[in-house]
């Protein structure tokens, strides 16, 4: 008996077979929806509030159809899309110079702490109603609402990644030469991306959940105004199969921000990506 | 020749915020002539590091005037280099863009900067992990990139902040030789400060003794071993006891003291 053999058939846990992983996360999704199904054709769930798969999929699958009556499924993804991705990039940069300014300059940050702690503590989605009202019915309002959902998570990121950036790497840059210039491009803004990076996936679901519901209060098109406009029938395999694909598009939107988080983190050790 | 660094009277008060200010170094006086190898020991929180923060300009003194070759130090000096006793290479630029800063503040073309760092990485024996980045690389590579990155300038004064403190016995000692090394022929002047007297006498051709903070300086013993020494041999030479047991008996009271007050402080 060697120590060799004895390694050689040591088992691989269940949990780190990559097939079996995969095997069992499909298996769940299948029940869950068999399930559903299930209980809908039983008639343990009322059909008048609780659409179920075998309805609403045919539904999405219709909407998808060249010369569908629901109207133009790929523009009201288009607009969603354009509102998140608008709402996104500039409650960003908002957050991220703000956030910036804030953590360089202790007067400011010190005058303006109180005033954005009150915004921040108001459920932002209240909003939207102020929204529509002061930026009409289009894109505007949907943006707006994104902004001051993002803005907070990029702002607060921003603030502490640049007030709490480590000394040792400002003093030992400056010693090496850099200016003023070289030690904000070098040091203070990589470590506020890193922390951006890090809550890119937050923000970004924040902006797609501030566009659909301020499409469901008030819009002209985009898919929170699909569902508004199913429930209006009391259709309620409309208002699933209006959650259901915007479920699958948040997660379309996931896995692309999880591959760009994973590009740009190449520097970090594995356990803090 | 002027020294290559002068500390005339330096008292550094530290006045952090909401608490009392304390006096980190009393009226300091250190020559350190051109190339010679100084080491620093004394007890933690004797105010040592704050000598090199002084003498990088990263910190104002409080009174008195420190020279770099008759240069008075005003601001961060750019003409040294600095070994930090903390990681402080850019987590996300890779072992040979973190060499290359110094180079590029200094506005060089690509090309004069892969003509010097180039050779740097090969003598630190990180060639092939040039295109690494830091978390990638064991305590030892790092403290060789930081080495490289502060050398690729030819910095006439290295300060050295306990630079190897953090890593291994072992690794230690080969990091130890490959300074030595380094240093050997670069007629560099190198301010070393740790608080391992071994490594002290080992290295340097003088030691300073410093007292429990307030830091002063106690005693200075001049290191007579040849060279070029071996770390892991020198122990062994004759004299390196003597005066090894001389050091320890300035340092060992110092080292009591500054425990003590550790102590009260902490109840």
């Amino acid at each position: 008996m060697s120590a060799t053999a004895t390694l050689g058939v040591e088992r691989v846990p269940l949990a780190r077979r990559e097939w079996f992983v995969r095997t069992l996360q499909l298996g769940v999704i299948l029940f869950f929806i068999a399930a559903w199904e299930g209980l809908g054709r039983a008639g343990l769930l009322d059909p008048f509030y609780y659409s179920r798969p075998s309805l609403f999929a045919p539904r999405i699958a219709e909407w998808f159809a060249p010369g569908s009556t629901a109207g133009d499924i790929w523009l009201d993804i288009r607009v969603t899309m354009t509102e998140t991705v608008l709402g996104f990039l500039i409650g960003t940069l908002l957050g991220l110079i703000v956030g910036y300014a804030f953590a360089r300059n202790r007067l400011l940050g010190l005058a303006f702490d109180p005033l954005l702690s009150m915004f921040n503590a108001i459920p932002r989605l209240v909003l939207a109603p102020v929204f529509i009202l002061a930026f009409g019915i289009d894109l505007a309002s949907k943006v707006a609402l994104g902004v001051t959902l993002v803005f907070f998570i990029v702002f607060f990121a921003t603030f502490a990644a640049v007030r709490d950036v480590d000394q040792t790497l400002v003093d030992n840059v400056r010693i090496l030469g850099a200016r003023r210039r070289d030690v904000t491009f070098e040091v203070l803004l990589p470590a506020a991306f890193s922390a951006i990076v890090a809550s890119l996936r937050t923000s970004a679901g924040f902006a797609f959940a501030g566009a659909v519901v301020a499409e469901y209060i008030g819009s002209n098109a985009g898919l929170g105004r699909r569902i508004a406009t199913a429930e209006a029938f009391f259709d309620s395999t409309g208002v699933f199969g209006g959650i259901v694909l915007i479920a699958l598009l948040a997660l379309l939107l996931d896995s692309l921000l999880q591959f760009v988080e994973g590009r740009s983190s190449r520097w970090k050790p594995r356990r803090e990506r | 020749m002027p020294p290559s660094i002068a500390l005339r009277g330096v008292s550094k008060v530290y006045r952090p915020p909401k608490k009392p200010p304390y006096l980190a170094i009393d009226r300091v006086d250190l020559e350190v002539d051109e190339g010679r190898f100084v080491s620093v020991v004394g007890p933690s929180g004797c105010g040592k590091s704050t000598i090199l923060s002084l003498v990088a300009g990263l910190i104002p003194a409080t009174i008195g005037t420190i020279t770099i070759r008759d240069d008075p130090v005003r601001a961060v000096r750019t003409d040294v280099g600095f070994l930090f006793q903390r990681d402080a290479l850019l987590p996300w630029r890779t072992v040979r863009e973190n060499v290359s800063l110094a180079l590029r503040f200094r506005g060089l073309g690509r090309r004069e900067i892969a003509d010097r760092v180039d050779p740097w990485l090969v003598r630190v024996g990180l060639a092939p992990f040039a295109d690494n980045f830091p978390h990638e690389l064991s305590g030892g590579m790092r403290k060789r990139t930081q080495l490289a990155q502060s050398l690729v300038v030819d910095p006439s004064v290295l300060l050295m902040d306990e630079p190897f403190s953090a890593l291994d016995v072992q690794t230690r000692n080969l990091m130890e030789n490959d300074l030595l090394e380094l240093w050997g022929a670069s007629g560099k002047t190198v301010l070393f400060i740790t608080h391992d007297l071994e490594e002290a006498i080992a290295l340097s051709d003088e030691l300073v003794v410093m007292t429990a903070g307030p830091g002063r300086i106690k005693a200075r013993y001049p290191v007579r071993l040849p060279r070029p020494r071996n770390v892991s041999e020198v122990r062994f030479a004759p004299g390196f006891a003597s005066l090894y047991e001389r050091a320890w008996s300035d340092l060992r009271d110092e080292v009591l003291r500054s425990y003590e007050r550790s102590l009260r402080s902490a109840s």
